[in-house]
Order: C-alpha cells, then structure tokens, then sequence
C-alpha cells in the first residue's frame, strides 16, 4: 500500500466492511448516492435499499449529486460514499458544498490512493496529497480522517446531528469491491425517487 | 434592446410586465417551480444572474465547473425539486460526459440555458471554434434543443420546453443567441 497511510497513523480498513458499518447504521431512511465504480458496488453488495442511487458514469459527480438530494430534502441526511481518484476529478465541488453549508450532507471518502477499478495505477495525489487538508482547506472544517472502525462509526453518529457538512475519510485497502451493481440506470433512478418518497410505484 | 443588454441593468427588472430577455426568463422558471440554479457566470448572463440572485424564491449559487452543477440538479430533480443550470458555450463543451452517462440513461429532464458564444461578432477565435461543437454533441445524443432568437418567442420556446423536459423526461438545451441578449462584442 502507499507509504502516505502509515505517516496518518490510520488503520488501512476495508471498503466493503466500512460501507456495511455504515449501512446498519441507517434508520431514517437515510439517502446514500455510491460514485462510479467500486463505491456503488459495495453499496449494492451491502444490501439493496429503496434509498441507494448507483451512479454508473459521471466521474466524480457523487458529491454533487448528493448535494442536489440535501437541498431538495433538507429533513433528510444524505450520504455520499466517493473514491479518492473520483474526488480529484472535482475538487472545486468542496468549496460549492462548503457555500452553501447543507448541515444533512455527509460525504465519506474511500481513499486508497489509485485507480483500484480501473488497473490500480496511483492517482497524482497518492503520497503527496491529504484529502482531509484538502477538505478542510476548501471551506469544509467539520471533515476528519478515521482512525479505525470504530473511530468511524464514533463519526458517523456525529455526523447524524452535526449542524454543518460532514467529511469523514477512510484509509482502505487495494480490494475491489464485492458485488456488481445491475447496470438499469431507469430503474435506479424511479427506485431511488421511490424510495425519498417523490413518486409512488406504478 | 439588444446592445443595451451588453451591460449589467442598473435595475433589476421582477415585475411581472417585464419584457427583457432575462425578465421573461426568471418569470418562465418561476412559474414552472424551477428554484435551484447553479451557474458558472457568462458575461452575457450577467443581468439574469443579478437578478436571480436578488429573488428569495431562487437557490442561486456558482458551481466549480458545469458538470458539477448538472450532478446537482439531478439530485435536486430525483428529490423533488427542480433545477437548472446556466453556463456559456465553452461550457456546455464540457459537458458530453455527463449528459451521456447521467442525465440521458437515467431520464432526467436536466434544463440548461446556455449563452451562445463564438458567433455574430465573436473576436475569439477559440470561443467561435468550440461554438461548433456544441449542436453536434446535441444531435449526437438527439437532445431536444432550441436556439431562441427572438423576445417575442422567448416565453414560448421556454416555457413548453421545460413542460416538455419533465413530461417526457428528457434534457433540453435553450440556446441564448445573441440576436436575443445583445451577445458581446469586443471589448478590448
Ligand atoms: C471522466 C472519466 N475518466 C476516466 C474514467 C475511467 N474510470 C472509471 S472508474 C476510474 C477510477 C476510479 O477511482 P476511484 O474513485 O479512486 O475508485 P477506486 O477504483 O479506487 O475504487 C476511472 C479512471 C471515467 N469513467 N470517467
């Protein structure tokens, strides 16, 4: 793994475990949008839930796209579980979340400094870069690396009643993710809407 | 009217009487309970813009990058409120990416003025080029799209368009020619 992880004195977790944690965690029907790839694979391996939206292209939109949900749905909290090499495609989305400061978005960050789904070739930022400097430094204070699992759940739970947006980053290890998602983006997105109470099933 | 639409209004212009280009505008999407618009600005834009921001009714705010702000009206979208998003050519430009992968595939009626650049009196020769790219990615996608020239069709155009957009689910482009808004000539 990359030398950047023992400097964090973070413990290298697992994404498919860390997203389970956050899972059964979840009892208000929480709204949680999985990024391109492996994020929204162990999303869907963790358990399909009517408020899941699997993004299948758009390279670091998850945040955005969250974002969009947490100011449609302000009583609603709104995760948003993205890659390290997705975040870097929109660093810029950190400071417009920042702005606008939606207190029911939480963002979670699966940094395993490469491209694990495409070939795991090291992203620009691996070793050189922090993501939670970066956050911070964007506008967003209330961001936080986890130092273990329980240190995780410990921030997801203040995350549930923070008066401000979340950010909360995962050192993970170089697996791909679990479960592969089935690629229906129509059913997706009418599941989705569903599931935020928008529309009734036909 | 249209050369005096090359600089920002003094005043802004809410009434409901309004017959500007962006007075039309605001009053289209406020009757179509449009409320969150992101943008990244276009001088052309500046008017709508002020006056966008300046109404409570709106969420209006800048985004990174255009892609950005798509992302972010189709999750208003899928939450129940309704978006759209402002950008000048150079900006739709960037946007083939998303479009095919999110707004097309998942049936998201994603709205987006876009403030044509790069023709009538354009002095860029990069803007004029990237222009040309614009319509070819529309038809590649075969997305509705409307290129709005006249104030007398402007409410017309607008408003079916986003009935359109959300009955049929659909993305539509509304392009701001400058035969419209003035555009922008040099400047120096
Ligand atoms: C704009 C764009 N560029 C490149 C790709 C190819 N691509 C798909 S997923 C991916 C890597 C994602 O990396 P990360 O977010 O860190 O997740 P990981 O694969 O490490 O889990 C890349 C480069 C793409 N889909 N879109």
């Amino acid at each position: 793994m990359n030398t950047d992880l023992d400097t964090r004195n973070t413990k290298v977790m697992n994404r498919f475990d860390i997203t389970s944690r956050l899972i059964a965690k979840l009892k208000h029907e929480e709204a949680v949008i999985g990024g391109i790839g492996n994020t929204n694979f162990d999303l869907w391996a963790a358990g399909h839930r009517p408020q899941n939206f699997y993004m299948l292209g758009s390279m670091g939109l998850a945040f955005p796209i969250a974002l969009g949900v947490a100011l449609a749905q302000p009583e609603r909290r709104v995760f948003a579980l993205e890659g390290d090499g997705s975040l870097l495609m929109q660093l810029g989305a950190l400071s417009t979340i920042a702005a606008l400061k939606p207190k029911n978005l939480i963002m979670i960050v699966m940094d395993n400094g490469i491209y694990q789904i495409t070939g795991a070739q090291p992203t620009p930022a691996a070793g050189v870069a922090d993501v939670v400097a970066i956050a911070a430094g964007s506008g967003l204070a209330n961001s936080a690396w986890a130092a273990d699992e329980e240190d995780f759940e410990r921030l997801v739970d203040e995350a549930m009643s923070a008066s401000e947006p979340s950010l909360i980053a995962v050192s993970i290890d170089d697996k791909p993710g679990v479960g592969t998602t089935r690629r229906d983006p129509v059913q997706i997105r009418e599941r989705f809407m569903h599931g935020l109470g928008v529309r009734e099933p036909l | 009217m249209a050369t005096a639409e090359q600089q920002t209004s003094p005043q802004p212009a809410q009434a409901s009487g309004d017959k500007t280009w962006h007075g039309i505008i605001l009053q289209t999407l406020k009757r179509n309970a449009i409320s969150l618009i992101p943008y990244v600005p276009d001088r052309v834009l500046t008017p709508l813009i002020k006056n966008l921001h300046a109404d409570p009714f709106f969420t209006t705010f800048a985004a990174a990058r255009e892609e950005e702000a798509v992302g972010i009206v189709s999750g208003a979208w899928m939450g129940g409120r309704r978006g759209a998003v402002l950008m000048q050519t150079s900006g739709f430009a960037t946007l083939a990416n998303v479009l095919a992968s999110l707004a097309v595939p998942y049936q998201i009626p994603l709205i987006m003025f876009v403030s044509e650049r790069g023709t009538l009196g354009e002095f860029n020769y990069g803007q004029s080029l990237v222009c040309r790219t614009m319509r070819p990615v529309l038809d590649s996608l075969a997305l509705e799209h409307h290129t709005i020239t006249r104030l007398d069709e402007l409410e017309f155009i607008a408003d079916r368009s986003i009935k359109q957009a959300v009955t049929t689910q659909a993305p539509v482009a509304l392009i701001l020619n400058p035969l419209l808004t003035g555009g922008k000539v040099f400047d120096k």
